[in-house]
Formats: C-alpha cells, sequence, structure tokens
C-alpha cells in the first residue's frame, strides 16, 4: 500500500529510514536516531506538524538495539498523525534533544531519562522527574524487578 | 549570576544575593492538590522563577500494567484521571480493540459515549467548584459538588462504583444500562442545571472572580502549541482542537455539539470553556439516550470476551473460553497502536504495544496534564503569588494521571 507521507519520508531521507509501516492506520516511520532531529524538523518546519503530541521510549530487552524513542507527532493544519521512532542502544543510550523545537519536549525526556536511562543531548536541564535524586537504576527497564526495594537515603537539610 | 544560585535545591528558606527570596509552594500546601511542590524565587510578591517539581504520586501504573493482563489494567486506569475515571476506561479499552483489530457493538459504543461525557462533567464541576473554593467562593464550591455527587451516584447505578467504576472490557462493558437510566439522567440533568446556572450567577459576573482570574495565567497559542497543550488550556488560547472533532473516535460523529474556544488564553477563559463544555456534554448525552439503539453490549466472539454465566455452565466451548480468558486473557496481535481519546483536560492517548502474549509489552499513557503543568512554570512568571493558586486550579493537575 503506497502512502504518500511515509512515501515522502523515504524519498527525503533515503539512507536515514529503516523501516516504515502503517499497522492499523498508525503511520510509522522507524529511522536512525542521528537523523531525528533533522526529521523532526522537517515534519515540524514542512509537513505542518505542529504538535508533539508524545514521547516516550519501549524497552525490548534481549534485542539489539535495546530501546527504541517513540515520538507522536500531530497536525493541526492537516489533521494527521504520525509516529516517528528510533532504536537506542544501550551502550550508547544518547538521542538528540528536541526542546529546540518544542518546548513541550523538557518534560517528556525528562521522564524518558528517569524511566530508561537514555540521556538527550542538548535538553537544557537533564534531571529525574518522578523519581527522586538518589534512586537507583531505571524503572521500566525491563530487567528493573518489579518488586525492587530501593535503599534507603540519607536525610537531607 | 550563576543558575545554580538563582534555584537551589534544598528545603531551607534562603535570601539570594541580589534581595529575592527562595520559597517553597507545597508539596504539603492547600492549594496544591496536596502532592506538588513549585520552587518559587520571588522579588516582592512577584514570581520571578520558578521550578515545579512532581513526582510525589508515583505508583507504577506503566509498569503494574506489563506485568497483568489486558483487562486486569482497566481497575488501574480508574485510578489515573480519578475525578473522570469513565474516561480513562473508555480509551484504554478503545486502544486494545484497535490493537485486535475489533470493535464494540454499536450499543456499547454509545453507553461509552454516554459514560465518558457523565464524567467530563464531573471533571470540569471538580475544577471549577475547588478553583472557585480556592478564590474564597465556597458556596460554589457545595453547589457544584452537590451536582457531581448526582453524577456520582448514577455513575454508581451504572458501573457499581463512584469513582472506581471498572466499567468497560475489552470488546464491551461489565454490565448494560439500568433499566430506568434515562429518567434518572434527566432528574439528574436538571439538578446539575440548577446548580450551574447559581454557580454561573455567583462566579460569571462576580468583581472578585473576574478580577482574580481575567489576565492572569496568560498563555499564548504558540507557547501552548509548543508545550503540547490540549483540552480546555489549549482551546482558551482560541485554537479549537477537539479529539471528540478532530479524529472522532466511538460514535461522536453522529452528535451535534460546538467546541467552546477562548480569545485570551488565561483564567477567565478556561474557566468559560469548561462551563460551556458541561453545558454541550449534556447536550451529547441526551442525543445519545435519544438515538440509543437496542441490541447486546459485547462483542459476539468469546476470545475478545467472557461468555455469559449461562453459556460457560452450559457448553464446553464457552467453559473453555472463559477459562482462557480468566487465566490467559485476550491475546492481541504482535504490533503497537496509540489511540487518542478527549479527557477531561485534553487529549488522552494510549501507546500499547503487544508482543502477542496474554500481558502487554508496554504500556504508555499520553496524560494530558503532564504536559500542562510542565507548562506552569511559563504561566506563573512574573505573576503574584497568590495568582499561582486560580492557575494551578484552571490547569486542572490531576496527581494520578501526572505521575502515573
Amino acid at each position: 500500500m503506497s502512502n504518500y507521507l511515509l512515501e515522502t519520508f523515504k524519498a527525503k531521507f533515503p539512507d536515514d529510514v529503516l523501516e516504515t509501516h502503517a499497522f492499523r492506520g498508525d503511520e510509522t516511520v522507524l529511522l536512525k536516531k542521528e537523523a531525528l532531529l533533522k526529521a523532526a524538523a522537517f515534519l515540524k518546519d514542512e509537513l505542518g506538524f505542529d504538535f508533539l503530541m508524545d514521547l516516550a521510549a519501549a524497552d525490548y530487552l534481549p534485542r539489539e538495539p535495546r530501546f527504541e524513542l517513540v515520538c507522536h507527532f500531530y497536525s493541526t493544519r492537516n489533521n494527521y498523525r504520525l509516529r516517528l521512532k528510533c532504536p537506542v542502544a544501550e551502550a550508547d543510550a544518547r538521542v538528540d534533544s528536541l526542546t529546540g523545537l518544542w518546548a513541550g519536549a523538557n518534560w517528556y525526556e525528562r521522564e524518558v531519562y528517569d524511566m530508561y536511562g537514555i540521556k538527550f543531548d542538548g535538553h537544557p536541564d537533564l534531571r529525574r522527574i518522578l523519581m527522586y535524586e538518589g534512586f537507583e537504576g531505571h524503572p521500566l527497564r525491563k530487567d528493573y524487578p518489579l518488586r525492587k526495594r530501593q535503599p534507603r537515603i540519607p536525610h537531607r537539610d | 549570576m550563576e543558575k545554580k544560585l538563582e534555584t537551589p535545591k534544598n528545603w531551607n528558606l534562603e535570601t539570594l544575593e541580589d534581595g529575592r527570596l527562595v520559597l517553597n509552594m507545597g508539596p504539603s500546601h492547600p492549594a496544591m492538590h496536596g502532592i506538588v511542590r513549585v520552587l518559587l524565587t520571588v522579588q516582592g510578591e512577584r514570581v520571578s522563577d520558578a521550578d515545579v517539581e512532581i513526582g510525589y504520586l508515583h505508583r507504577g501504573f506503566e509498569k503494574t500494567c506489563e506485568n497483568v493482563t489486558y483487562n486486569q489494567c482497566i481497575p488501574y486506569t480508574d485510578r489515573l484521571n480519578y475525578v473522570s475515571p469513565l474516561i480513562n476506561n473508555v480509551g484504554f479499552a478503545l486502544a486494545v480493540e484497535k490493537l485486535m483489530g475489533v470493535e464494540a457493538p454499536v450499543r456499547a459504543q454509545y453507553i461509552r459515549v454516554i459514560m465518558s461525557e457523565l464524567s467530563r462533567l464531573t471533571d470540569h464541576l471538580t475544577c471549577i467548584g475547588a478553583n472557585a473554593m480556592e478564590m474564597a467562593a465556597f458556596t460554589v464550591y457545595f453547589y457544584l459538588i452537590n451536582a457531581r455527587e448526582e453524577l456520582y451516584r448514577l455513575t454508581d447505578a451504572v458501573a457499581g462504583g463512584r469513582v472506581t467504576p471498572a466499567y468497560t472490557r475489552v470488546g464491551g462493558l461489565t454490565q448494560d444500562l439500568p433499566p430506568d437510566f434515562r429518567a434518572m439522567t434527566a432528574e439528574v440533568f436538571k439538578k446539575v442545571r440548577k446548580n450551574l446556572s447559581d454557580a454561573d450567577k455567583l462566579l460569571t459576573r462576580n468583581r472578585i472572580f473576574y478580577d482574580r482570574l481575567h489576565n492572569v495565567g496568560t498563555i499564548s497559542k504558540e507557547d501552548a502549541i509548543a508545550f503540547s497543550f490540549t483540552g480546555p488550556a489549549l482551546r482558551s488560547t482560541g485554537l479549537p482542537l477537539d479529539v471528540r472533532k478532530a479524529t472522532p473516535y466511538l460514535v461522536y460523529d453522529r452528535f451535534d455539539f460546538d467546541i467552546p474556544v477562548g480569545s485570551n488564553g488565561d483564567n477567565y477563559d478556561r474557566y468559560l470553556v469548561r462551563m460551556e463544555e458541561m453545558k454541550q456534554s449534556m447536550r451529547i448525552v441526551e442525543q445519545a439516550l435519544e438515538q440509543l439503539p437496542a441490541g447486546p453490549v459485547n462483542h459476539a466472539d468469546y476470545n475478545v470476551i467472557l461468555p455469559p454465566k449461562e453459556e460457560v455452565y452450559g457448553n464446553i466451548e464457552a467453559l473453555m473460553a472463559h477459562f482462557k480468558l480468566t487465566f490467559e486473557g485476550v491475546k492481541p496481535p504482535k504490533g503497537e497502536v496509540y489511540q487518542a481519546v478527549e479527557g477531561g483536560n485534553g487529549e488522552l492517548g494510549f501507546y500499547i504495544v503487544s508482543d502477542g502474549t496474554g500481558n502487554p509489552w508496554r504500556v504508555r499513557v499520553r496524560p494530558p496534564c503532564f504536559a500542562l503543568t510542565g507548562g506552569l512554570s511559563k504561566m506563573i512568571k512574573g505573576g503574584y503569588i497568590a495568582d499561582i493558586v486560580s492557575t494551578f486550579g484552571q490547569i486542572n493537575m490531576i496527581g494520578g494521571e501526572l505521575e502515573r
């Protein structure tokens, strides 16, 4: 099935797009993480995707590369949604931050960092958001046990 | 001056070199709704810098969901936005149904619309009631909370729970509407309309309320988009984006309703948008009750939803299906979907990844008020300390969905 948006993406970034699919109508582009920032800028500036609706990650543990960064975009102009995904390896868990394009990416990226330990280059204030300072590990990773106990943190003045 | 000096990350009151004061608002503060801490740097009464700190109500919803079956997630979704639980139930069930490629019967879809709109009403009533109370209009709080209580009783009659109904299942509902639901709704709406009009008379043209909200917490349309605002907070800036209209789900395209928008993007506009949305919600419910078709409320396939008890005890196929669904759960095919519904505060999205087993591989919730709270510091900077209360109330931060 040919699809205008996915074809545009393949034509624009022939070397970076790894895979595209439209499972249940959700158009998805899997691309190299190095290309995320320029692809997002292309979406925002040229295709009219003005909303970064969601930014999250997923852990596919035995698989390598292990993580996947998942961004959902929405265009008010065309009333259209698009999902952009980037595989991220654990050894090099760094991605370019989208905070320069959308201020709202700030908190989403902090949450991904908190939950998965993926770092964002260029993020102005990358620290934990839901967990506290001194929390050990990243709770949404698949190798983080469900009932793991945390050490007590020292009293803060 | 270094950034570190501006917002010290400790618990002490501290006076900076240039005379500004570091002030801690929350987490235990009556207007912070229990669980948010705002670290303010103030110059007199003016907020010059703010750092919003969340995470006090994190319960690991997403992690928990990865370890239970799809239907077992539904009671957990009640606890996301606990003032509009049915919207969460509906959103989650819709996402799983999309993943499986099935649809609930038409009657179930109508009932889901009705229950979502009742939940939107309770959400907005709580928001405005609490906001009015914090602006010292205590009477309004009781008027609106009484209206909410009537709606909760209606929910209770339908789903068997006031705040934790867990009403939907993948492929259907736990039960059909009670026989006298139409009459009950008409009765309840009469009271809700009365209380709303009383509150409207007390608030909308009230000098004090108006002054406390007008031109406070203003955000421009561009900033609201950049911060991924959705819902009443976005619509108050004049952008008529509503998932129910933009990408209709269920049977929302069959109803006639309006999307109210503001023009200023301030707290007063958000208040007006919410007031009007409640009237539109009641319109939708009344239309839905008018059109409500007869028929089953559950999907016909026993691989999707539990068969009726008579069947389970009466034939082996249904018994096996019951056993498999109870122990292993529904098994969507491998894949990933994102399903958005319009929550009380904006777009509530569920991103679900399935690996083909009975437990979801990944459940991600896109909570509307996460983005809103992320933009809070922008909205309160430059204003008075006292105005934080009205801004914070009008973004309607709900801890359950903010921190999951």
